[in-house]
């Protein structure tokens, strides 16, 4: 574990010239610990203010007087061992202070026990004396926890015993109503243990009995579901996922953010401050957030807010757009756009110039969305209502792409608790699959040629990996024309670049995690991609992930290659590869296939769709010309065709020509010049019997 | 989305000069920055040329809004301001009527403006000319036509009505579903 540089200043200082007042540094420590995990902590400060008067003589007495008064509360009994080994289990900063300790008593590790013993004494003697109402307290949890009936005789042990006998557990743990204060004594033994096993852990049981204990406690006091509870769990340490769980069961911090198009920062924490409420800047990171602590009017209803200077809007999503950094004059997509807090802060950084294209697929939410828009008083968006995976074929080429995917929402429990258990396996299958079309189509829209841009940033308020850097990672697998760059913000947990077993491309690191127990944000996650290339067509139809020198060449070739010039060969030979594989992928042996002959067809037209599904435009275009030349090459035939039958025609039946005419292109899609002789003389009374429908579902096929 | 007809041009442009006079001009003929009126689904934009010939690419079904929003077009034919113009109007306004603090609110619930309410008013203000309301500090609320001229306001009783609401800005919360 890493110690900052300031603690580990303070160590040396503390080691080599031992500070006057040592107890100060002490505090410090404390402090931090306290911070780390609030309840043993702040008994322990409490301790050890009763203690204060001994900790200038006493230094390491007191430093573990004060661990005992932490360590008295769970155990009932004051031990040592435990003391010692607590040091390990609350955070980086607590450790520092334990190497300290460590160093002042030379190896302690391999120290007799004697020594153990005689400073366990030590606090036996001192705790019993001094603090009643500390023991109070401990014989109440532990009345308790005998209540409780869980045999939970911690008091007897020196390791905390945490886990029942294997066999009953399960169905004492069921009959016993959850006791909340139990359960939470619990959680941070388990925590505890779980932090430094080797020392606490009790013999013959295994790290997963205790991650186990663990899941389920939570589960039975924060309500999650099992399944997300593990899930969560295994994002952090123990004692991180601790507070992350915690964290989640606070409010966040109110946030509104100034709409600079309007107004100043200054004048609106003025205007608003003379209204009742209290507030300051959010942070440093931003230049237009306050961060609200209390109103005495809804701050949805101010003149200022209908007069659109400000928006609410959670810190967490200052963050994507802050990754995009808009510049003036280019044009923009918000792929999930409503409510638009995001897309005003996009066209406010870029003065209300160039073009923001703001898309959201709910057409309900698009209220919210235009309302927002013009009360901000926002004049260059397009609001457009499609299925985001559209994109790159309604329209392409944007400068920069921000695409705040939708998740599972594991970052906003405290603003949603319905996801605790409203989540389920389906659900880390189905969004992330979403996620990683949403991002391949944001990836095409983007315009790797722009001048100033070229960017794109992905973001969820979801913490898991599945949704995040896996998606980010198929990205970069799917489409080799992209890079992760630096996000540009200042703060945040690097993305995992490897996560239970999982290895993830080394500039995940770039990407940033935010945590509510660490920044006080929703948790949040934001990834920024710089495309250097165009898609290729192969990469779009999902034939050649790998992404070969080969294909990086052919792209290149392709954006050289003046508009029309085609090699039509060259083409069908690759038509022909693509059909091949397609009917593969549905397991039929292609040259089975193609011999049939109308499956033949059937296929041909199935393979030339396929590529102007997906993504990129020049694909399509690509295509859709080799079919106008096609189909042109068809009129000419028909044409030709038409002729000559008209003027066989022509002595028959004058006025029924025009009509059979008309007919006929019809009945003559597949270009057999050979059948037409036969069916000539039938096939105009064919074509004027059949009903007008038949006829259009006949002109339809060729399509 | 098309640009407007004659007839339809005849009618905004009726109701925009109400409030903002010959300073409809500088709505129109803007050569550095040059914007466009378009119809989308009976809704008046007035958005700049770029935005309106990217909006092209959506399709009708598919295109909710670009630029501002004017107003729209009743089934009778009539314009409709909405207060989502508020921005391009307040700008070019010729006669403004300013609210003290303590009308800001009952005007933004939806009432009239009352002479009790006026902080200032603008000099030779005539009856039933259209007016955008402000604030103290000069934030536009809202607009609406007044009920008297400036110097029939002078000698009024603090309770009698000055302007008629037309529109303002509570209205983003109040009508959010109907105005867009």
């Amino acid at each position: 574990m890493s110690l900052s540089s300031q603690e580990s200043e303070n160590l040396k200082i503390f080691l080599w010239n031992p500070p006057p007042n040592p107890s100060e540094d002490e505090k410090d420590l404390k402090g931090k610990k306290s911070a780390a995990v609030p309840p043993p902590a702040q008994k322990a400060k409490a301790k050890k203010e009763l203690f204060g008067d001994d900790s200038d003589d006493e230094i390491m007495d007191d430093e573990f007087d004060v661990e005992s008064g932490g360590e008295e509360m769970e155990d009932g009994r004051p031990s040592l061992k435990d003391d010692f080994l607590a040091g390990d289990s609350d955070s980086d900063v607590y450790d520092s202070g334990e190497e300290q300790a460590g160093h002042i008593f030379s190896e302690d590790e391999d120290e007799s026990d004697a020594e153990e013993k005689l400073t366990a004494a030590n606090i036996e003697g001192l705790s019993r004396k001094l603090d009643a109402q500390l023991a109070h307290e401990a014989a109440e949890a532990q009345a308790e926890m005998e209540e409780s009936a869980m045999q939970t005789n911690i008091a007897g042990e020196p390791k905390p015993h945490i886990l029942g006998d294997p066999d009953d557990e399960d169905d004492q743990a069921a009959l016993a109503a959850p006791d909340v204060t139990l359960l939470r004594t619990r959680i941070t033994d388990t925590v505890r243990v779980l932090e430094d096993f080797s020392n606490l852990a009790e013999e013959g049981r295994s790290r997963a009995d205790y991650t186990e204990q663990i899941l389920k406690d939570i589960c039975a006091y924060y309500g999650y579901s099992e399944f997300l509870a593990e899930k969560l769990f295994h994002l952090f340490s123990p004692s991180e996922a601790f507070s992350f769980f915690e964290a989640n069961e606070k409010e966040r911090p109110h946030v509104i953010r100034t709409n600079t198009l309007k107004t100043g920062r200054r004048e609106l924490a003025q205007a608003l401050i003379n209204r009742g409420v209290t507030l300051e800047p959010v942070g440093k990171w931003s230049k237009v957030g306050l961060q609200i602590f209390e109103s005495q009017v809804p701050l949805g209803a101010t003149p200022e807010y209908l007069a659109g200077h400000y928006i609410l809007q959670a810190a967490s999503s200052f963050l994507p757009v802050m990754a995009l950094a808009p510049q003036e004059n280019e044009r923009i997509l918000d792929m999930a756009a409503a409510p638009g807090g995001k897309t005003t802060y996009i066209s406010a950084l870029m003065k209300n110039t160039g073009c923001v294209f703001a898309n959201d697929a709910n057409r309900a939410r698009t209220k919210g969305l235009i309302g927002n828009i013009h009360r901000l008083g926002v004049k260059n968006t397009i609001v457009c209502n499609y299925d985001a995976k559209e994109f790159p074929k309604v329209i392409g080429g944007f400068d920069r792409v921000l695409l705040d995917a939708p998740c599972s929402g594991t970052g906003v429990i405290s603003k949603d608790p319905s996801v605790k258990t409203n989540k389920n396996a389906k659900d880390f299958m189905l969004l992330p699959h979403l996620q990683k079309q949403l991002l391949l189509c944001a990836i095409d829209s983007v315009d790797h040629a722009s001048s100033t841009g070229g960017y794109l940033v992905y973001s969820t308020c979801s913490v898991t990996v599945e949704e995040n850097e896996s998606v980010v990672e198929y990205a970069l697998r799917k489409r080799p024309n992209v890079k992760l760059v630096e996000t540009g913000l200042t703060f945040g947990r690097e993305g995992f670049t490897s996560y239970r077993g999982k290895t993830f491309n080394e500039k995940m690191k770039w990407t940033r995690r935010f945590y509510p127990h660490m920044y006080n944000v929703d948790g949040f996650f934001v990834a920024k991609f710089k495309k250097i290339g165009p898609t290729k067509a192969a990469a779009t139809n999902g034939v050649k992930a790998g992404g070969t020198p080969e294909d990086e060449e052919i792209g290149v070739d392709n954006d050289d290659v003046p508009f029309g010039g085609f090699d039509d060969e060259a083409d069908k030979e690759l038509m022909e590869k693509a059909v091949k594989k397609h009917l593969r992928k549905k397991g039929i042996n292609p040259k089975v296939a193609v011999a049939h002959g109308k499956a033949g067809g059937k296929v041909d037209g199935k393979a030339e769709e396929a590529p102007t599904t997906t993504e990129e435009p020049k694909a399509a275009k690509e295509e859709s010309t080799g079919k106008k030349e096609k189909a042109l090459e068809k009129k000419k035939e028909k044409i030709l065709g038409k002729k000559e039958k008209q003027e066989e025609r022509a002595p028959k039946k004058k006025e029924g020509a025009p009509k059979k005419s008309y007919n006929k292109p019809s009945s003559e899609t597949k270009p057999e010049p050979a059948k037409k002789a036969n069916g000539e003389s039938k096939k105009p009374e064919n074509g004027t019997a059949t009903s007008p429908s038949s006829t259009s579902s006949k002109k339809a096929q060729p399509k | 989305m098309r640009p407007l007809t004659d007839v339809e041009t005849e009618r905004l442009f009726e109701k925009l000069a109400n409030y903002i006079g010959r300073n409809i001009t500088h709505l129109i003929d803007r050569p550095t920055d040059p914007h466009c009126f378009r119809v989308q689904k009976d809704r008046v934009y007035y958005v700049r040329e770029s935005i309106a010939r990217l909006a092209t690419s959506v399709a009708k079904a598919n295109l909710l809004s670009l630029g501002t929003c004017l107003g729209k077009f009743t089934k009778t034919g009539k314009f409709k301001l909405h207060v989502t113009a508020l921005d391009h109007i307040a700008s070019h306004a010729k006669y403004k009527v300013w609210v003290k603090p303590n009308g800001e609110m009952p005007f933004l619930y939806g009432n009239n403006v009352l002479k009790a309410h006026v902080g200032r008013i603008s000099e030779d203000t005539p009856e039933h000319q259209g007016v955008v309301i402000y604030s103290m500090n000069d934030t536009p609320l809202g607009f609406g036509v007044t009920a008297r001229s400036t110097h029939e306001v002078r000698r009024l009783d603090p309770t009698s009505i000055t302007a008629f609401r037309q529109s303002d800005v509570g209205e983003y919360l109040r009508d959010e579903d109907t105005l867009f």
